[in-house]
């Protein structure tokens, strides 16, 4: 069964870029997907299509039975809810401790108190960073403030995690730790979709990868890395 | 419990608008002084056109038509002429005066002329039985002496004829320019104040961006900062409401409730200041919020 499904997808920005053609992709429940490619080969669209940032100019994507494309921008936040989102930079609140950044994507569902509570320790607990709670993100380091990031975006248990290169601001060591947590999420069902530059991670850990060129679909390799797309 | 889930999500923006006041103090501090600026300047012009619109309005109440009566006429006739006036739709209200309580008003004013008015009998008092009549609407006021003049016994009318006419254009342009003052500043201060707090808002851009990311709906994005808004209208406001308080009515005390003469009466302070902060207050917080709203309707998609 296809969680994902994108069919026929064209993306031409109002300047004029076509960032994205023809594209077909299906993606299973609870896979583990690198999305690579050079700078403006269309990952970044790719993936705001996913979470219907951009609309596709034509074509569908599917995410477990909803046409993303057709949902109006006013029930956006609907289908938000139910994916999780990462991102190079974290975009944490600066001025929210590590348990506020983390309960504030709680909160707007309007949970009671000590749910949130026990929801919120869960997901800090699982990124390794319950210690942590009453901290700063300014005291934090990148690996730390990327695994808050994370903790966020799956505090709510969605069904996808969208990773905008999670590791791009982090040195190798910190990259490894990030991705083993997000391994582990992997491990717990969630399905996660990942563009990233970073070529030892995905030599690494062996998962499918799609390459993307020119905003084609180039290469889909079930067990891949980054030596495909140099050979090519 | 879909309306316990309801009241959960409106208190914690509420209280999360609370919050970020105190969260982007220099901002805020930043908004709240334009606000409390803007109201002040506000707070100026209303008191000084309030007072202004007040003094013409009383001098136009006090526009008399003076009828002066025949002496010949007898009680019976004057009464007459007193209910044919009436009749007249612009007349508000008429006064009797007989020639002796002028001259008795007229001996109060100076010692010497007391002096000639008490060699006065009553047979050669070269005044006029008169009649004040008081007009509703001061712009027709020569159409009505010329009405009443017309009447029998009528022996003459004065209104103060060219002076009421060149006083009632002066105050036309002046209440247009006062209106249009007022209109405009009103402008402004929509303009600065959702500028401000646009600023503040724009500081922010990534906070309600991570809002949508994690799945807020644009109701709950926008309640936060729509309650920000309302705090630093209300805020700014509260200067300007001590000042208005406070200051006027000290002024209104030391002036004796006049301005250099007595002719230029001032509004009596109560309840005008409470008005004037009403007003004031209400523009701060409604602008406050609506400058919040229109601000962050810019970072959303809708």
């Amino acid at each position: 069964m296809e969680f994902i499904k994108f069919r026929n997808v064209e993306k031409t920005y109002k300047n004029g870029v076509n960032a994205v053609y023809d594209m077909n992709l299906d993606i299973k429940k609870g896979e583990f997907v690198f999305v690579i490619g050079a700078s403006g080969s269309g990952k970044s669209t790719l993936i705001k299509m996913l979470y219907r940032e951009e609309r596709p100019t034509k074509g569908e994507i599917y995410l477990g039975g909803i046409n993303v494309a057709k949902v109006k921008n006013s029930k956006v936040y609907k289908l938000r809810r139910k994916i999780g989102i990462v991102f190079q930079d974290y975009k944490l609140l600066p001025k929210l401790t590590v348990y506020e950044n983390v309960a504030f994507a709680l909160e707007i569902y309007g949970l009671p108190t000590d749910e949130i509570k026990r929801k919120v320790l869960k997901a800090l607990d699982l990124v390794g960073l319950k210690s942590k709670v009453k901290s700063y993100p300014d005291q934090l380091s990148g690996g730390e403030q990327q695994r808050v990031a994370i903790a966020r975006a799956i505090v709510n248990s969605p069904k996808l995690l969208i990773c905008d290169e999670p590791t791009g601001n982090l040195d190798p060591d910190t990259s490894l730790e990030v991705m083993k947590v997000i391994e582990k999420i992997n491990d717990l069902g969630t399905t996660i979709v990942m563009a990233t530059h970073d070529r030892e991670m995905v030599d690494k850990m062996k998962k499918r990868v799609i390459l993307l060129e020119n905003g084609k679909l180039i290469q889909d390799y079930e067990k891949g890395s980054y030596v495909h797309y140099e050979n090519n | 419990m879909f309306i316990m889930k309801i009241i959960r999500i409106i208190t914690r923006n509420i209280r999360d608008g609370f919050k970020s006041v105190g969260r982007n103090l220099s901002l805020s501090i930043a908004s709240i002084s334009c606000i409390t600026i803007t109201l002040l300047i506000v707070a100026i012009a209303l008191v000084v056109s309030c007072n202004v619109e007040n003094m013409t309005k009383l001098i136009k109440e006090d526009f008399t038509i003076i009828t002066f009566i025949d002496n010949a006429a007898t009680k019976s006739q004057i009464e007459e002429l007193k209910s044919s006036i009436k009749t007249i739709g612009n007349v508000d209200t008429i006064e009797y005066q007989t020639k002796k309580e002028i001259a008795q008003e007229m001996k109060g004013t100076s010692d010497s002329l007391s002096s000639i008015i008490d060699s006065w009998s009553d047979e050669n008092n070269p005044l006029y039985d008169t009649l004040l009549v008081k007009v509703k609407d001061s712009e027709k006021i020569s159409n009505t002496a010329t009405q009443i003049k017309k009447m029998d016994l009528v022996k003459d009318v004065k209104y103060g004829q060219g002076m009421v006419e060149s006083l009632l254009s002066v105050f036309k342009v002046l209440e247009k320019a006062m209106i249009i003052a007022m209109i405009a500043l009103v402008f402004v201060t929509l303009f600065l104040i959702t500028n401000t707090i646009k600023i503040t808002i724009f500081s922010r851009k990534t906070e309600i961006e991570i809002m949508r990311l994690v799945g807020a709906s644009n109701f709950s994005i926008k309640q936060p900062f729509v309650v920000e808004g309302f705090c630093l209208g209300f805020l700014g406001s509260i200067i300007p409401i001590a000042v208005t308080l406070y200051g006027y009515s000290e002024l209104y005390k030391n002036f004796n409730g006049q301005f250099l003469s007595p002719f230029i009466k001032l509004v009596s302070a109560e309840p005008f200041i409470y008005i004037v902060s009403l007003v004031l207050l209400g523009l701060g917080v409604i602008v406050g919020m609506f400058g919040s709203y229109r601000a962050v309707r810019k970072y959303l998609k809708i």
